[in-house]
């Protein structure tokens, strides 16, 4: 596709041999402008699948268990580690203010606010979303998507909508837990260095949350759970070439959900400090 | 008036009902085309093989049948219903008459091969009762001769057998029509012909009516009633297996040289 620029801007803008402006060059910039139209549309479908019977609970039960069982061990090591790690990095820092007693309470409004469920999120983007970008990606690439269309099964419904499902509603479980474990963990480092009891370590990490840190944190970790599944399905569902295609949609999806965490969280942060919708 | 000219036209002069009709039907892919003006029509009960080279668009013409793929433009016809204008709920019933084994035999392979079969099952049928559903499951299986397999991942079967999971499953809704792709590439020539076999013994007791795509003249001279050779998105030439195969068209033998 050629434009005329001397027809759009005028003389002064177009020189001689620039008359032409090939479009072509910005190949990348439709790919990205595609790939929204296709994940809006993929999106729009998901909704309207959503909401029409017949409902698959057993599929969606069985998603959630899969999804919900499988990353347990790794977010558990992961967020144990996260906390001792936090906690200890911390610790000079606090100590030359005189401030460890503070420790507990920065550690916890550190781990529910952010870390937490932006480091879950993230774990949970490269397995799980992995996970269902291969998986469906390689039933894309061996017809079983078609089999299951032509059997007279929607495959939205089925395969799609009960993952995005499964991932929206276990990634906040899954943070919750994640932040329960980073919790142990600050213990075990703050005990490494001193004493103090698990009654007053609660106590005092409990005494540093409010409710301004917990609701928006938990809100947007539904976001990241939705991003993660719909743009994991997205890329699988539509993947092609062959096993090529499968370890691209793989990646892709990790990576892709990865980048909208981080959007995610920037959006949600900045609306939860203009607003300051849950300040109690 | 409309529905006795409907009926007149849906006749074929031996008076077998047309299941399947195509008229002026085009597909491009990006500018490539690959269907340019296919003309056919399949009649109730009866079997017919495609022929053509591999990338030709034979599995774009039966994609397009069961719509999974939609033509650019031209009539697609089954059950004298276009194809086009059906909606999705329509079209999910129309899948449910018209069978397809795909070329990989794309089995769930997370699922038993009871469960394979048990998933159409239970998403088209209103049946309930295990025992009924049990009972069909097993009833698909002895028609491929495959009930020890029923406990069975697809991962644990030879190509042969997929094959024939892959007909249990699309012959458990019982359909009308069914469109095999390539059904016999990849297997030996002893199991290939078993597979033939099978696809006439399934014509013979269900009464379907099928498009076979083949490359295997084994499998079109065991099968076919009629023939079709595609060739530069049109449909070449038509006829029985000895017709084209003794053709004075030298174009049209050469398919079926086999040195």
């Amino acid at each position: 596709m050629k434009l005329n620029i001397r027809k759009i801007f005028g003389n002064k803008v177009a020189k001689e041999n620039q008359d032409e402006f090939d479009l072509s060059r910005f190949k990348n910039v439709e790919k990205i402008l595609n790939e929204i139209g296709g994940l809006s549309r993929f999106t729009n479908n998901f909704f309207r699948e959503l909401f029409r019977p017949p409902y698959e609970h057993t599929e969606l039960l069985k998603q959630a268990y899969t999804i919900g069982l499988s990353t347990l061990p790794l977010i558990g090591i992961t967020a144990f580690i996260m906390g001792l790690v936090l906690t200890l990095q911390s610790r000079p820092v606090m100590a030359e203010f005189g401030a460890e007693s503070w420790l507990p309470g920065m550690v916890s409004v550190s781990i529910v606010r952010e870390i937490g469920p932006v480091i879950t999120a993230l774990i949970c983007a490269g397995k799980i979303g992995s996970g269902i970008g291969a998986e469906l990606g390689s039933m894309r690439v061996t017809e079983q998507i078609d089999a299951m269309e032509v059997s007279g099964t929607n495959p939205i419904k089925y395969l799609v909508t009960t993952r995005v499902l499964a991932t929206t509603f276990m990634i906040p479980i899954l943070v919750f837990y994640s932040d329960a474990i980073s919790f142990l963990g600050s213990y075990i480092a703050v005990n490494m260095h001193g004493f103090i009891s698990f009654p007053l370590f609660i106590n005092q990490a409990f005494d540093a949350l409010h409710y301004n840190d917990l609701i928006p944190a938990t809100i947007k970790t539904f976001f990241f759970g939705f991003a993660i599944g719909i743009i994991s399905c997205y890329k699988g569902y539509f993947s092609e070439n062959g096993t090529e295609g499968v370890g691209k949609a793989a990646n892709s999806a990790v990576v892709i959900s990865s980048l909208a965490i981080f959007i995610i969280d920037l959006v949600a942060v900045q609306l939860s400090e203009i607003f300051n919708i849950f300040s109690f | 008036m409309i529905e006795q000219k409907e009926n007149i036209n849906n006749k074929l002069i031996n008076n077998q009902e047309i299941v399947i009709q195509i008229e002026h039907l085009k597909k491009s892919f990006n500018k490539n085309a690959v269907l340019k003006d296919i003309n056919m029509v399949v009649n109730e009960g009866e079997n017919v093989v495609i022929l053509g080279k591999s990338g030709i668009g034979k599995s774009v013409l039966i994609k397009c049948i069961v719509g999974l793929i939609y033509p650019d433009s031209g009539s697609l016809k089954v059950f004298n219903k276009e194809i086009a204008e059906m909606s999705s709920r329509e079209l999910n019933t129309l899948r449910t008459k018209v069978g397809f084994i795909f070329q990989g035999n794309a089995l769930y392979d997370s699922m038993t091969v009871k469960e394979n079969l048990e998933f159409p099952l239970r998403r088209n049928k209103t049946i309930t009762d295990p025992h009924i559903i049990d009972g069909l499951i097993v009833e698909a299986l002895e028609n491929v001769g495959l009930v020890d397999t029923i406990d069975k991942m697809p991962s644990e079967l030879s190509g042969g057998m997929k094959k024939r999971i892959g007909l249990a499953r699309t012959l458990i809704l019982k359909p009308d029509i069914i469109l095999y792709d390539e059904p016999t590439t990849g297997l030996d020539p002893l199991t290939s012909r078993e597979i033939s076999s099978l696809i006439l013994k399934i014509q013979d007791k269900y009464k379907t009516s099928s498009i076979i795509i083949s490359h295997d003249l084994n499998c079109a001279k065991i099968t076919s009633n009629r023939m079709l050779i595609l060739h530069e998105g049109v449909i070449r030439a038509e006829g029985k297996f000895n017709e084209l195969k003794n053709s004075n068209d030298e174009w049209i033998s050469s398919y079926f040289k086999t040195d």
